[in-house]
């Protein structure tokens, strides 16, 4: 019985997981680097909601678009601004870039919300018994707005111009320019997508606990261990590997204290670079 | 005050051995180090360890941290390194933050978050507070001092050419018949090594350490350090480091003279001003202050073309 509620809440956490996941994916497939800055953006994607939820008095679902809107808006700015030039430069001058990027962004925000933890205005529910296992509305809640959000991200993806253009990209860069794709155009689409699905995902993580400017950094490995299970640069890989890296994170509770969950991550990474460096869905590797 | 420049310099000539190792690993082969802080800790904790649960000599101790931040860099480097540079970067960082949490919550290996205290220092009861600080000054500069001429002569050895060969172009490497893997392997053991002497070095000197001291702002600090010198050269290394260090003890000064700020502003003001800096220098300065500079061949390319076309 226990099991089945661990997997139960390891599917849950895991499909919350996948929003910034996907982010991060999406961003490796059309730009090719790795965005350590997606911490950054999920922590101003919390807070946005945070203004928007307890200073403004919206509703959650209204919040979570500012959390989007916001984190978006800052990431096409970060990366247009501060990020691209470094692209150019090779992709050690951009980890590291983005890496800097990321804390000069959380201090931002500890500069203006300091250090304490600070929680959304949410109504009191009590927790539903279904069978013997124990949800609490609020997930449901936000399971519902995490798929949501990804079904409209694929619909996006599959059905829009500009969604075509970007997997066009993604797909074979000069083909695409060729085809004529504006390249600039893309990257500050996908910029704007995926790192508001970072602070979509910033946020509904801090509705489930609370928040502070750690809070994208606390869950980053996790985030990279479901990219990198699923196969870097893979989006539906990105929601298995998310899956999967929830699930184990909550079975890993069997054995292991709570503070290793995000060990768990790094383990995950371990031992799929190990034996299938491309992940599950993953193109390839080098 | 005098108490405290001393240390500084400790402090400097301690950023000054990171710098080097991680001119060898970043500034040489090309490689990355999101999680220099987690060799750095393993030194730190290894040397602590052995010397203070094993009573082992401080001599005996930082070599075994030393040679142990080398191996776990080697386990590092062969996961990743026939993957793409962004995967040795995630390792690297995950590395140092998983480090982190078991070390936080381990009780038993160094007292978790509490950290461990009491750490010998040679000399440390006889010579005094002041006269331990110069004499460790002494010996941090003398480690920096052999590690310097180390680097040194590996830039300019055929081990360093091929390295440099690797950064610029991994295939023509492989082309001339080097084995890339292992070349890459052993830049990463050599720079954690070094990145693992630092940090017994400065466990040693302070005599405490904690998992907090572990933060990847470290991994900043001396990335800024090695780019504000100049990648690639060690002159260049370890005058970074020393103004580095200058740089973030003024800012701890600075930053609480600005009005009307709280004490968490102002270490965010401080961290903000450190990763702005690194921003600045990365995107503008990427050749720092001093360049690295490569010997021409001995020959030239007029000389050769006519060789080349006898083949």
């Amino acid at each position: 019985m226990q099991v089945t509620q661990l997997i139960l809440n390891g599917l849950m956490s895991g499909t919350i997981l996948a929003v910034p996941a996907i982010g991060l994916t999406a961003i490796f497939a059309v730009l090719r680097f790795t965005n350590f800055a997606l911490a950054s953006h999920m922590t101003i994607g919390a807070f946005a909601g945070f203004l928007a939820n307890v200073w403004l008095a919206w509703p959650v679902v209204p919040s979570l678009l500012a959390a989007f809107v916001v984190a978006g808006l800052v990431g096409v700015l970060s990366d247009e601004f501060i990020l691209k030039p470094f692209r150019a430069a090779g992709f050690i001058t951009t980890a590291i870039g983005s890496i800097a990027l990321t804390i000069a962004l959380e201090n931002c925000v500890r500069l203006l919300f300091g250090n304490e933890l600070r929680g959304y205005d949410l109504p009191i529910r009590r927790d539903w018994l279904v069978g013997g296992l124990r949800v609490s509305p609020q997930q449901l809640e936000n399971l519902a707005i995490a798929v949501a959000a990804m079904t409209l991200l694929f619909l996006f993806l599959f059905f829009t111009r500009s969604g075509r253009a970007m997997r066009a990209f993604a797909d074979n860069p000069m083909l695409a320019s060729i085809k004529g794709i504006n390249a600039d155009m893309v990257a500050r689409l996908v910029s704007f997508v995926a790192m508001g699905l970072a602070g979509l995902g910033g946020m509904l993580i801090g509705l489930d606990t609370t928040i502070d400017p750690l809070v994208g950094f606390k869950s980053i490995l996790s985030i990279f261990a479901a990219a990198v299970v699923g196969g870097l640069g893979s989006l539906p890989g990105a929601v298995v590997g998310a899956l999967l890296v929830g699930v184990g994170e909550e079975l890993s509770l069997l054995i292991l204290s709570p503070a290793y969950r995000s060990a768990i991550g790094f383990l995950a990474i371990l031992v799929v670079l190990t034996l299938r460096p491309r992940g599950i869905l993953g193109a390839r590797a080098y | 005050m005098e108490h405290y420049l001393v240390a500084i310099a400790v402090t400097a000539g301690i950023y000054a051995l990171m710098a080097l190792g991680m001119n060898v690993i970043w500034g040489m082969a090309g490689l990355i180090n999101l999680g220099l802080v987690g060799f750095f800790a393993v030194g730190a904790y290894a040397s602590g360890l052995i010397t203070l649960k094993l009573g082992a000599p401080i001599v005996v101790g930082v070599a075994a941290g030393t040679l142990l931040a080398a191996v776990v860099g080697v386990l590092v480097a062969l996961i990743t390194v026939h993957l793409r540079g962004d995967y040795l970067a995630i390792v690297t960082l995950g590395f140092a933050e998983s480090l982190r949490i078991v070390m936080s919550n381990e009780l038993w290996i160094a007292n978790g978050t509490d950290g461990l205290s009491g750490i010998p220092g040679p000399f440390r009861a006889e010579a005094g507070p002041h006269l331990f600080n110069l004499l460790y000054l002494g010996i941090v500069v003398a480690a920096v001092v052999v590690l310097f001429f180390l680097v040194d002569r590996l830039v300019n050895s055929p081990f360093g050419r091929v390295l440099r060969a690797i950064r610029d172009d991994e295939e023509i490497a492989r082309f001339a018949g080097k084995n890339v893997v292992l070349f890459k392997v052993k830049a990463f053991a050599f720079g954690t090594a070094a990145l693992g002497l630092a940090g017994a070095l400065y466990g040693h000197f302070t005599s405490y350490i904690a998992p907090d001291l572990f933060a990847p702002l470290l991994t900043l600090y001396v990335k800024l350090s090695l780019l504000t010198g100049g990648l690639g050269n060690s002159k260049g290394a370890v005058l970074g480091a020393v103004l580095v260090v200058f740089f973030l003890e003024s800012t701890r000064f600075l930053a609480p003279l600005i009005p009307g700020l709280s004490a968490v502003q102002a270490a965010a003001v401080r961290e903000l001003a450190v990763s702005v800096a690194l921003l600045v220098i990365l995107r503008f300065y990427a050749k720092g202050l001093l360049p690295e500079r490569i010997e021409a061949p001995p020959f030239t390319a007029a000389a050769a073309a006519p060789a080349a076309s006898h083949i």
